[in-house]
């Protein structure tokens, strides 16, 4: 059984929707949930100003049409299931710690903001700032795991600390800037200047990227590791784009940043 | 009660409370997973002298092992499981780790677990780096051939040691034989190991001695070259040579089947009896009765 929640009326502006959440709607009436206040813009306004309820609150949520203009989806999360038909705006899955966000549409800029546990899987593309610590927060992501089977924008991970977070195709620039740990896999390319700043972690990719001269070559070879975690996401999702070559390939190794620690890598699939 | 002309004597195995942890070892080829495996499960026969017990569980097939690679599994018990983490730290560091192109993976969902990875680590001297996924830790330890992996900790369960089965032959061939196809029979069963050379004991032990530096000593009762001084006539006269097989366990069900098994392998033309060794009860906390286990009475 989920709770359906329909957009019937598309927000002028952005619509902060904190509140369509399990944990705040399971065991509320569908007037209840309707009654939940949402911020549309400056000015405070319910989720029946912009949904149809249909169920009463249960912990799987399923929304219906283009919520590109509807930010903080799934917002302190930590149980249960959110699935978005389509496009989801800004900032989904921010602060959550348990459940799964699926979205089957794109996926605006900062995917799982400070998030600490859980799942969230874009169907999609994602924009900028992918799992990454708001402007001003020394902490990204601190757990849970982000899967985008599309591409992604700019400074995927930027300051995370643990959680893994892969990208089904292209990454933008300076993916894993500043990470302090944790795991980052893409699958198509990446732009420029990954792991600036990097402290600890891993970026892993089948592709080859440009590296920064902070970063050094150290070898050639099969990271037993990275092959866990592919044998995983061949399970979840990402089969067609996991081949035998990258489980049974070797990588290239660049430990960095130089500027910092050092002991972060790159790892670069050798063709 | 017999199986076929083999007698199956009433009385039965008496076991006892260990702990146990299973290993997953994966290697680059099957052959460097069983010299890892058996290399970590070399003098471990019998907590009497060795402190623990250990051997290969079974082979695993590699789409069946946490990375995809040939993998083999082995058991480890102690008496204690406070024991447990210091061998388990000792043997996959001496005789894993050393052994090129393997991991070794926890192979026991358990609330309670043990630091093994977590100590082993610091062979990485302060290079070792840390993975989580799906909630396991595992550490990536640099050497000289790459990286070894090992989880964080691994769990480890309250386990079974000590069931056996003796078999009494006609001659030393035919109980070896019957011995060995018992031994055959029972390692096919999950969640057990036949911790002595190939599942069989030449020289079985009885609990003390003459000498008291000796916590055990020979079992006398079943020395065919002892019959007319130390048998006490539980020795038949037909019987020639004596082999016992010991068989540890995950739990009790696993460790009784196994004995079926072995029974009913063992039992053939020139094996006289089948019984079993014990203290009286008064040691073990298990007593396996062997006609009820024939009989699936067993609870």
């Amino acid at each position: 059984m989920t709770t359906l929640l329909s957009l019937h009326s598309q927000p002028d502006v952005p619509l902060e929707a904190d509140t369509i959440s399990p944990d705040a709607i399971t065991g509320l009436s569908e007037l209840g949930i309707e009654h939940l206040q949402v911020l549309h813009g400056n000015i405070k306004a319910r989720v029946g100003d912009f949904f149809k309820v249909t169920g009463k609150g249960v912990s799987d949520i399923c929304l219906e049409g283009d919520l590109s203009k509807v930010k903080m989806i799934g917002a302190s999360m930590s149980v249960g299931s959110i699935t978005v038909e389509g496009n989801v705006g800004m900032h989904v899955g921010i602060g959550m710690s348990g459940g799964q966000i699926l979205v089957k549409g794109d996926a605006s800029d900062w995917v799982g903001p400070e998030m600490t546990g859980g799942r969230i899987i874009v169907k999609g593309n994602a924009g900028h700032m992918v799992g990454s610590a708001f402007r001003g927060q020394a902490v990204g992501i601190t757990g849970g795991e982000i899967f985008i089977h599309g591409d992604a924008k700019n400074e995927i991970g930027n300051s995370m600390r643990r959680g893994l977070i892969v990208i089904g195709g292209d990454a933008g620039d300076f993916t894993g800037v500043n990470m302090r740990a944790g795991t980052i896999i893409v699958m198509g390319k990446m732009g420029i200047r990954t792991g600036a700043g990097m402290i600890r972690g891993t970026v892993a990719c089948f592709e080859d990227a440009p590296m920064l001269p902070s970063f050094e070559y150290s070898c050639k070879y099969q990271p037993l590791f990275l092959r866990l975690y592919l044998i995983r996401l061949q399970k979840n999702g990402f089969e067609n784009k996991i081949e035998d070559r990258h489980l049974n390939g070797k990588y290239r190794r660049f430990s960095g940043d130089g500027i910092e620690l050092n002991r972060g890598e790159i790892l670069l699939y050798l063709r | 009660m017999k199986i076929g002309k083999t007698e199956i004597a009433d009385t039965f195995a008496e076991a006892f409370e260990m702990w146990g942890a299973r290993i997953i070892i994966t290697a680059d080829s099957k052959q460097w997973a069983r010299a890892a495996a058996a290399s970590m499960t070399g003098f471990a026969t019998s907590v009497i002298r060795c402190k623990l017990e250990a051997a290969v569980e079974c082979e695993i097939r590699k789409e069946d092992t946490p990375d995809n690679r040939p993998g083999v599994s082995v058991l480890l018990f102690t008496m204690s499981g406070k024991t447990i983490a210091g061998q388990l730290i000792d043997r996959i560091g001496q005789c894993v780790m050393t052994c090129p192109t393997t991991a070794a993976y926890n192979g026991i969902e358990s609330d309670k677990t043990v630091s093994v990875g977590g100590k082993l680590r610091f062979f990485g001297d302060g290079y070792q780096i840390s993975k989580v996924l799906c909630g396991r830790r595992i550490w990536r330890i640099p050497i000289m051939e790459g990286e070894f992996l090992i989880e964080d900790t691994f769990g480890i369960q309250p386990a079974v040691g000590g069931g056996n089965l003796i078999i009494l032959g006609t001659s030393k061939y035919s109980a070896l034989q019957a011995a060995t196809a018992a031994s055959s029979a029972m390692r096919e069963v999950a969640g057990v190991f036949l911790p002595f050379p190939q599942g069989v004991v030449g020289s079985g032990s009885k609990i003390g001695s003459r000498y008291k530096a000796m916590i055990a000593s020979t079992n006398d009762m079943y020395c065919p070259t002892l019959r007319s001084i130390a048998n006490n006539g539980v020795l038949p006269d037909n019987v020639e040579a004596v082999y016992e097989i010991v068989v540890d366990g995950l739990n009790e069900e696993a460790v009784k089947e196994a004995m079926r098994r072995g029974m009913h392998a063992a039992a053939r033309k020139g094996i006289i009896m089948i019984t079993a060794g014990n203290y009286g009860g008064k040691l073990g906390k298990y007593k396996f009765s062997l006609h009820e286990i024939i009989n699936g009475t067993v609870s």
